[in-house]
């Protein structure tokens, strides 16, 4: 956390949440990310017990619980650092989220992670759609046999989808290695820095792929069941 | 600094705790009953609370109100397939329900607050101090208007609510006091109205919420509706009367059909009897087990959603569930525990109280509030997601439902035309893709400086606090100018309005407590005076003319002392009708007894 004037007493904050001149509470920085927050590197791989104890323990420090009876200000730091906390726990717990927010904290301005489909399979995704179609046209009286045939094609392409998501995963798990080795390397290495901008690029591509498949996975499961 | 109380404030009964050293406790009212029915009566008296009330159900139906907590924070269309099941008429009036009773309309947290303030005298006559800051249980599955709502009620009864905790949540943190549980809980309230079903995770202390999922109009009520039109079914043809014209009698019904539901809990069979208006006779029937499962199961079924809907998003199999505790007195069900266990795959647990569990959690995050216990802090999550609308009527989410609370989300906000003054907002709750299908929470106005389009940037942050309340702040980048902004609830009371309650709640505060026993005592006096003429009619010839005189005689004086002032005087009357009556009780008791068994031997012959 940046080191900065108590909000309270102007005294130079040493201590790491609370001043330890007047024991207040001071606000989580703006500027910190929620790696920081953790006191955690900008790694991929992360020990969630690790990131469990800290969590819990941060929560005490925070929780609007122990400052009901402080004043105002207290009040609202501590609303507003849970709330940070929350956040931050939440993104860092879950692999696929934590890899997204390290992507756009890494990649810059790009807000949001579009969802498109993987260029290898643009074909296979579009013949997909018109065979969801074709199985919604075919009313559930008639055609009983047609759908059934449909049905069961669809059912083989979602095999397939699925073993491709599967593919995903173990692709993204490998490039979360692959970048923490990397941030172990020294950074002004040009190398190395287009090594990472690289690897941040491939992650964000899997991320919008992995997506898109979820919601075709969705979308197959919703209509055939 | 005052002390803190806990407060359930269930569809069916209430209850106030607190914490008496290291042990929460239900505050017991005069009579040593844990529970306030959530009964609120209009009588030729006055307004009358709890116990007293109930006994109107079936006198004044129409001027009765239980069950208001299925109406707080929602309009009229929400409850319009079950209106017919209440005989109090319930009209709108900007979007807020309201409950006519006689020439007065009350909106559903007015009621609330009656109760609420019944609960506050019963803690400040137990304790003898003064009663003021609560932490008040909701259903984990209300929503932000319900959440609202409840609140509005503690305002109107003159309370500072401290807290608003989830009902599952609260009972966790009793059981997590009394055991220091460790591991994976579920734990399954099926209440009067409402099913909450909440997976926490319990570790050194940290009571942490994995997951919620619910249903708030499921609950005990409706069970008993489904026993009550099974009766209803039966009378008309064997009696010729359709009973649905008479307000009381369908209140007898329903109520005996609650009773005879909870019978089955421990009987496998039970009769009723209910007396029918017009001299229509006397409506008996029984009921098995079986017949009540039959009729229940679906409903009781409906619970399972819900169940694995939370077990989802928690990431957990049911096997991973290391306990289950079950809350509410709908639980008691054998039908519900088989259920419940085998989804789960083990036994519940329901070492306590499943009535009480509730207010002695929230007395317990009272304590917590207040200083006492350090060591246990409750991360409670966010029941349903947060959105607002986007364009082409599309829900966008800013925060996620079984989100950890207090949470927050950022939007930014711009024009799209040149110098565009406003921008409206419409927040959202639910999990629909379109906003027309989630609930509508609140619209606001956002202010814009003229401009050209895409020029402003106003920032908009949509904060859900510990309560699970939302707060909504925005601030112009530019300038670092905070924006204050008016929330209009959709189905809720403004802030004018709640003031305005506040305001009038004071002024019947003013009926103080004396008034209040008054109207008590006099209600009751009237019950008994009732009853025991009924009991004299029935029995009078199995005691002796001396017995019948001597009631008579007491029976006078309480007639007598009903129209003064003194609620002592008409308390000690009562007793000594109690008294004189003790007899009569017990030979007419032993009396329908000897009928009942000679009825059956009839039956068994025949």
């Amino acid at each position: 956390m940046a080191r900065s004037m108590c909000w309270h007493c102007q005294s130079e904050v040493t201590g790491e949440y609370f001043c330890d001149r007047c024991v207040k509470v001071q606000p989580l920085s703006k500027e910190s990310d929620y790696f920081t927050c953790f006191g955690l590197p900008r790694l991929l791989t992360v020990d969630l017990n690790a990131l469990e104890t800290k969590f819990y323990e941060l929560s005490r420090a925070f929780h609007p619980d122990f400052f009901q009876r402080k004043t105002d200000a207290e009040q609202a730091i501590s609303l507003g650092n849970s709330a940070l906390l929350n956040t931050a726990y939440r993104t860092l717990k879950d692999p696929v989220r934590r890899a997204e927010y390290l992507v756009q904290l890494e990649a810059g301005s790009a807000k949001d992670i579009r969802t498109s489909p993987p260029a290898d399979l643009f074909e296979e995704i579009l013949e997909l759609q018109e065979g969801l179609d074709g199985f919604r046209s075919l009313s559930t009286e008639e055609n009983v046999s047609e759908r059934a045939a449909f049905r069961t094609k669809l059912m083989g392409e979602r095999e397939h989808l699925e073993q491709r998501q599967q593919a995903m995963e173990s692709d993204l798990l490998s490039l979360f290695t692959q970048w923490d080795r990397l941030q172990a390397q020294d950074d002004h290495n040009p190398a190395v820095r287009a090594e990472k901008d690289g690897t941040l690029k491939h992650l964000r591509e899997i991320l919008s792929n992995r997506t898109y498949l979820r919601n075709i996975v969705n979308d197959l499961t919703a209509t055939i069941g | 600094m005052a002390r803190i109380f806990g407060i359930d404030l269930g569809t069916t009964n209430s209850l106030i705790a607190y914490m008496d050293g290291q042990t929460p406790r239900i505050i017991p009212g005069r009579h040593g009953r844990t529970m306030v029915p959530s009964v609120v009566a209009l009588t030729d008296n006055g307004l009358i609370v709890g116990d007293p009330a109930k006994d109107h159900l079936t006198r004044g139906s129409e001027r009765t109100v239980y069950s208001v907590k299925r109406f707080m924070g929602r309009g009229l269309a929400d409850v319009a397939e079950e209106l017919k099941y209440f005989p109090y008429r319930l009209v709108e009036q900007g979007g807020v329900i309201r409950i006519q009773l006689g020439e007065k309309s009350y909106s559903p947290p007015q009621i609330s607050a009656m109760i609420l303030k019944e609960l506050k005298l019963r803690a400040e006559a137990h304790l003898g101090e003064d009663v003021s800051k609560v932490v008040i249980t909701v259903p984990a599955y209300f929503n932000d208007s319900q959440r609202q709502a409840t609140k509005d009620a503690g305002l109107i009864a003159g309370l500072e609510v401290l807290r608003i905790i989830n009902e599952p949540t609260a009972a966790a943190l009793a059981y997590g006091l009394q055991k220091h549980t460790q591991g994976q809980i579920a734990v399954f309230d099926l209440g009067g109205g409402t099913f909450d079903i909440s997976i926490l995770k319990l570790k050194n202390g940290i009571f942490e919420v994995l997951s919620t999922n619910g249903d708030t109009h499921l609950g005990g009520d409706d069970f008993d509706r489904l026993v009550a039109d099974h009766f209803l079914k039966e009378i008309r043809p064997r009696h010729g009367v359709d009973v649905h014209a008479f307000p009381d009698t369908m209140q007898a019904v329903r109520l005996e059909a609650e009773q005879a539901k909870i019978r089955l809990s421990d009987e496998q069979n039970t009769s009723v009897r209910i007396e029918l208006p017009e001299g229509h006779g006397e409506f008996r029937s029984d009921l098995t087990r079986d017949q009540l499962e039959t009729l229940t199961k679906d409903l009781v079924e409906r619970t399972l959603g819900p169940c694995r809907f939370a077990l989802k998003d928690a990431g957990l199999q049911p096997s991973e569930i290391d306990e289950v505790v079950l809350v509410g007195g709908s639980t008691r069900m054998p039908l519900v525990r088989r259920q419940v266990q085998d989804l789960f795959g083990k036994a519940p647990h329901s070492n306590l109280n499943p009535d009480e569990v509730v207010a002695l959690g929230a007395a317990v995050q009272a304590d917590i509030l207040s200083g006492g216990i350090q060591d246990m802090l409750l991360l409670d999550v966010t029941p349903l997601s947060l959105g607002i609308e986007t364009m082409g009527g599309v829900m966008s989410s800013l925060i996620r439902r079984n989100t950890t609370i207090p949470s927050s989300a950022k939007e930014m906000f711009t024009t799209y035309v040149d110098g565009q003054t406003s921008v409206d907002i419409h927040i959202l709750q639910g999990e629909r893709e379109l906003a027309q299908d989630n609930r509508s929470l609140a619209r606001f106005q956002l202010k814009m400086p003229p401009l050209p389009a895409g020029v402003p940037r106003i920032e908009v942050t949509f904060l859900i606090d510990a309560n699970g309340i939302l707060n909504v702040t925005a601030k112009d980048v530019r300038t670092e100018k905070v924006q204050s902004i008016q929330v209009k609830p959709s189905y809720g009371l403004s802030d004018d309005e709640v003031e305005r309650m506040i305001g009038e709640s004071f002024k019947f505060a003013a009926e103080d407590l004396q008034a209040r026993q008054l109207i008590e005592a006099r209600t009751e006096a009237e019950a008994i005076l009732k009853a025991t003429e009924k009991a004299l009619q029935q029995g009078g010839r199995l005691i002796t003319p001396e017995e019948t005189t001597s009631i008579n005689a007491v029976l006078a004086s309480l007639e007598a002392a009903r129209v003064q002032r003194d609620h002592k005087a008409i308390r000690a009357c009562i007793t000594d009708v109690e008294k004189a009556t003790h007899h009569l009780a017990e030979v007419l008791m032993d009396h329908c007894l000897k009928e009942a068994l000679e009825n059956k031997k009839l039956s068994e012959l025949t």
